[in-house]
């Protein structure tokens, strides 16, 4: 691979205007669209094989997920190019104004393993409406679905506009010396320094789609069943724990563990059996290097003896079941981390209000969810607590909305995604303002003198009586 | 022991803790405070922006004070309304559930700014990161050193000082600054520092935003089929508006002030007789007794302005102008007919009085000529040609784009202003200033009554047939796969 002709490649495409047009757009959105359609089993067996993803999570949460995103784009498309029109003042009088959406250029979008399909194809699909000639890197570490997609997207989408390249550390490091217009990084915060500082070097505009300790509180007087329904399906039924939005630690009253824990062990053994090692609903680890990071996590002396479900491991076959963890230090590395696996550790305080100064003394995560019915501590949350998101009773669904932003703050990341929001940030929004020649305010131009200085103050002001008096000499 | 840098950071985070910014109350009281500040200061300002940068009054209320004034009024009027909660629409597969996007303070902010318009640039950003109901350390320019002492004695005592705060100083204090982690960097100055503060800012995921410059250009069409130019009344006010917006604003050293010239070969002599009539108007003839107009701010400026002059060949270009005086480091405004474009007042940013006329065959080839260069931070086009706009419109990038006026999309509070590509990134003015210093918090409200069975393990076809249905928002679909009757009306089947 050379990057630098790639880039130049895709530079050629772009100068020439064709990834501009509307049509443009909507072919290569149809085509990715036609990828989803055609190649479910040929993508859910990627997933399979990178992930032990079950056919219905790889269904769900990427195939859907994506197609979703490909029809809203193709379908909302026009007016999301559409310029706005937006009012003027009187400074400027008389003029229109608009700010029309034009695209960046050349973006790089590199993209994550552990939805290794979606986090490819999402970025993609904002690229592609907002009209940028695109380079992905997909994850290495997924190695199947990387090959899927170079295959895919090369016979399916015009190739002098919309390239794969595969690779690893080298690879990337190539990608990232060149001059993007966009960078557009989905993965961790010690890797989205070194693509910031990249970045630095060409002033590139980078969108960091980072993770963190997304915590869940979970108040008294709620239906504990939904609630634990609603954890599980976020923690280990999104990629077994190995998701940036998944549930990372549960903060909970005293009072509280007894029936939580009960509800947990209940629901967990109906999802997944009694031997869940032996499930067919859990994705398995990634790889053997992620697996001895969460088995580091596990075998921390400060948390061996606070187990309380869970704990079983296969090495051979990358697979650990879900794992709930009580009372865990906060100096242990559990709590220091980002979990990104089937450990589930429950803090407890000893009002649920604490959770907040919890909450608030860490880096601020990607997502905090809040169980609860009580619409003042809902209210004291949402003023609170600063995250990418925040879901109420329930958690991951807010990444399925196109209505809301998708992106972190902080350590959790910059920028955000899906829907227009997508667009937006492929998008420069470029002000358009249109004067006539007439209304030439002599104010404006030297030589200065006090009758000026008034009449300016009241345009600058929007005064228009003071206007008149300025202009008649008062 | 800790810098000074390190407490003030500590002191501006304990506010933010408090939660006292994010008020309504609080953030008003700092605008109202801010125009306070402007009243009452008034004359010490103008003293200030004279004695640093030699600018008019009158030119310091219409790029300084005044923008910042209509910029504070604005805001007052609109931050109840910008800090309001956006409903999102919710699908219905969620219901019952309601969505909202909520802006919130990103935290402390660092504020550096420039020298050229050095009132400005610290309180129109300021206003943005107070509505958002930040906490903020301003970091003036030491190159303006009248105002930014002005701004460091002013502020505190206007202002919430435990909340807002000046740090003043030089190279070392900017980048003990920048070592440390903020929620926010706002940058106004050149791509060089750009950079430095992108990877500063990179080791501690601070997102940024660039307001840089560039070579901003302006096309000049003929404007009338009249063949005596002189006298058409558009392309005088065409003609005007440029020669103020180049030498307007703090004499050339604006990011946007116009850079150069594009005009068709044959209309190249009126445009320099009309400009050389109304710089003699505006600013006068003797070098010695120009008014109205600033000075270039210090000698370092100085010298790389006139040392763009002193190259032969650019030196034979030019056709109006050309004089200095170094004591009082005044630069005449200066007309060049097509200097040579591999030289450095071609290549680089002028920010200063001089003005290059680059004449092309046809106007059209302008366009060709702009996109061959980075994408400027404004492109102004005065034409009356509605084919030739949208062609400028559509094909050409740039931060801002100004059909037959220039500097004054600055003002336009309903306009993003910034950059794209080397002219930086990021915008502000407006509800754009409160977004950039603002996160958009996404919040979603579920209720714990209703349950679908579908999300949950143990997988089987019926669930993911229904997960299917329900993507595709089929509900119809769903009910008949309820009531199990779906195999009887399926009608798309998948493999």
């Amino acid at each position: 691979m050379d990057a630098e002709a790639i880039v130049k490649e895709l530079r050629g495409t772009y100068g020439t205007g064709k990834t501009k047009s509307y049509e443009w757009r909507v072919s290569q959105l149809k085509a990715l669209f036609k990828i989803a359609e055609n190649h479910e089993k040929e993508i859910t067996d990627a997933l399979y094989s990178d992930l032990s993803k079950p056919e219905l999570e790889a269904f769900i949460h990427e195939i859907s997920m994506m197609k979703t995103a490909c029809k809203l784009a193709l379908k909302e498309l026009k007016r999301w190019m559409k310029p706005e029109k937006v009012k003027t003042s009187l400074t400027s009088f008389p003029s229109s104004a608009e700010i029309v959406p034009e695209p960046l250029g050349v973006v790089l979008v590199i993209s994550a393993w552990n939805y290794p399909f979606l986090l490819s194809l999402d970025p993609v699909i904002g690229a592609i409406a907002a009209g940028n000639a695109v380079v992905l890197k997909p994850s290495e570490i997924a190695p199947a679905t990387s090959s899927v997609l170079a295959k895919l997207l090369g016979q399916y989408m015009d190739v002098s506009a919309i390239r794969v390249v595969e690779g690893a550390v080298p690879e990337t490091t190539a990608l990232l010396e060149q001059k993007w217009d966009k960078i557009f990084y989905t993965g961790n915060g010690k890797v989205g320094r070194i693509v910031l500082a990249a970045a630095a070097k060409h002033l590139t505009p980078v969108v960091l789609e980072l993770g963190g300790k997304s915590p869940v509180v979970v108040d008294s007087n709620i239906d504990y069943k939904i609630a634990v329904r609603r954890i599980i399906a976020g923690k280990w039924g999104c990629n077994n724990g190995q998701a940036c939005i998944s549930p990372d630690y549960i903060i909970t009253t005293k009072e509280n563990v007894p029936k939580l824990l009960d509800a947990m062990k209940q629901e967990l053994e109906k999802f997944y059996g009694k031997d869940p090692l032996k499930s067919g609903d859990l994705s398995r680890i990634v790889n053997a290097n992620h697996f001895q990071r969460l088995s580091k996590l596990l075998d921390d002396n400060k948390v061996v003896d606070k187990v309380v479900h869970g704990g079983q491991r296969d090495e051979n076959n990358l697979k650990i079941s879900p794992t709930i963890l009580l009372d865990v230090p906060e100096d242990s590395l559990i709590m220091k981390e980002e979990i990104f696996g089937p450990l589930l550790p429950i803090i407890t305080v000893n009002k649920v209000e604490d959770s907040i100064q919890f909450i608030n003394a860490r880096e601020k995560p990607l997502a905090a969810y809040l169980f609860t019915s009580n619409k003042k501590l809902e209210e004291e949350f949402v003023v609170n607590i600063s995250a990418g998101g925040l879901l109420i009773n329930d958690t991951t669904l807010q990444v399925a909305l196109s209505t809301l932003p998708f992106g972190g703050v902080g350590e959790s990341g910059m920028g955000s995604c899906h829907g227009k929001f997508s667009f937006d940030s492929f998008s420069h929004k470029k002000a358009v303002l249109r004067r006539s020649f007439a209304g030439d305010v002599p104010a404006r131009y030297p030589p200065y003198t006090t009758g000026k200085a008034r009449f300016l103050k009241a345009l600058l002001n929007g005064d228009i009586l003071g206007l008149i008096r300025a202009l008649i000499g008062w | 022991m800790n810098g000074v840098e390190e407490d003030v950071l500590g002191e501006l985070t304990t506010t933010f803790r408090s939660g006292r910014t994010r008020s309504v109350a609080w953030r008003k009281a700092q605008l109202q405070a801010i125009l306070k500040l402007l009243d009452e200061n008034e004359e010490e300002i103008f003293e200030a922006l004279k004695q640093d940068l030699g600018k008019h009054p009158v030119e310091s209320y219409r790029d300084e004070v005044g923008v910042v004034r209509k910029s504070a009024t604005n805001a007052l009027r609109c931050v109840e309304k910008w800090m309001a909660p956006q409903k999102a629409s919710i699908p219905l597969v969620l219901f019952p559930a309601r969505g909202a996007v909520v802006s919130e303070p990103l935290g402390v902010v660092l504020i550096f700014v420039s020298w050229n318009f050095p009132i400005s640039l610290t309180l129109d950003p300021a206003i943005g990161a107070i509505s958002a109901g930040n906490t903020i350390v301003l970091k003036p320019s030491e190159l303006a050193p009248k105002c930014s002492s002005v701004l460091a004695n002013t502020i505190p005592r206007y202002l919430d000082p435990e909340a807002i705060k000046v740090v003043e100083g030089g190279q070392d204090v900017s980048e003990q600054l920048l070592q440390l982690k903020w929620d926010k960097i706002f940058f106004t100055g050149s791509p060089r520092v750009g950079r430095l503060i992108m990877s500063a800012a990179a080791k501690h995921l601070t997102p940024v935003t660039l307001e840089l410059g560039g070579k901003c250009p302006t096309i000049l069409d003929t404007l009338s089929s009249s063949y005596d130019l002189q006298y058409d009344v558009g392309f005088k006010v065409a003609v005007k508006r440029i020669a103020g917006g180049k030498w307007g604003p703090c004499n050339g050293q604006a990011c946007i002030g116009i850079d150069y010239v594009l005009v068709e070969t044959q209309f190249a002599p009126v445009l320099i007789e009309l400009l050389e009539k109304i710089i003699k108007t505006f600013y006068g003839e003797n070098l010695k007794t120009l008014g109205n107009l600033a000075r270039i701010v210090n000698k370092h400026h100085f010298d790389r302005v006139h040392n763009l002059l002193k190259d032969p060949k650019v030196a034979a270009s030019v056709v109006y102008g050309g004089s200095v005086d170094e004591e009082n480091m005044v630069i005449e405004p200066t007309i060049l007919l097509n200097p040579p474009l591999d030289a450095d007042i071609m290549t680089e940013e002028i920010f200063g009085p001089l003005l290059p006329i680059i004449t092309l065959n046809n106007i059209e080839e302008s366009i060709q000529f702009i996109n061959s260069r980075p994408k400027p931070l404004a492109i102004y086009a005065f034409t009356k040609n509605d084919s030739l706009k949208e062609k400028i419109l559509q094909e050409t990038s740039s931060g801002s784009l100004t059909f037959n006026d220039a500097m004054i999309q600055f003002i336009c509070d309903t306009l993003p202003f910034g950059g794209v590509g080397q002219s930086g990134y990021g915008r502000y003015h407006g509800k754009f200033s409160f977004d950039t210093f603002s996160h958009e918090k996404a919040v979603l409200h579920r209720s714990l009554l209703i349950e679908l069975e579908s999300r949950y393990p143990p997988w089987n076809n019926f669930k993911l047939e229904f997960v299917r249905l329900a993507y595709d928002y089929d509900y119809l679909g769903l009910i008949l796969l309820l009531l199990g009757l779906r195999g009887i009306f399926r009608t798309n089947r998948r493999q």
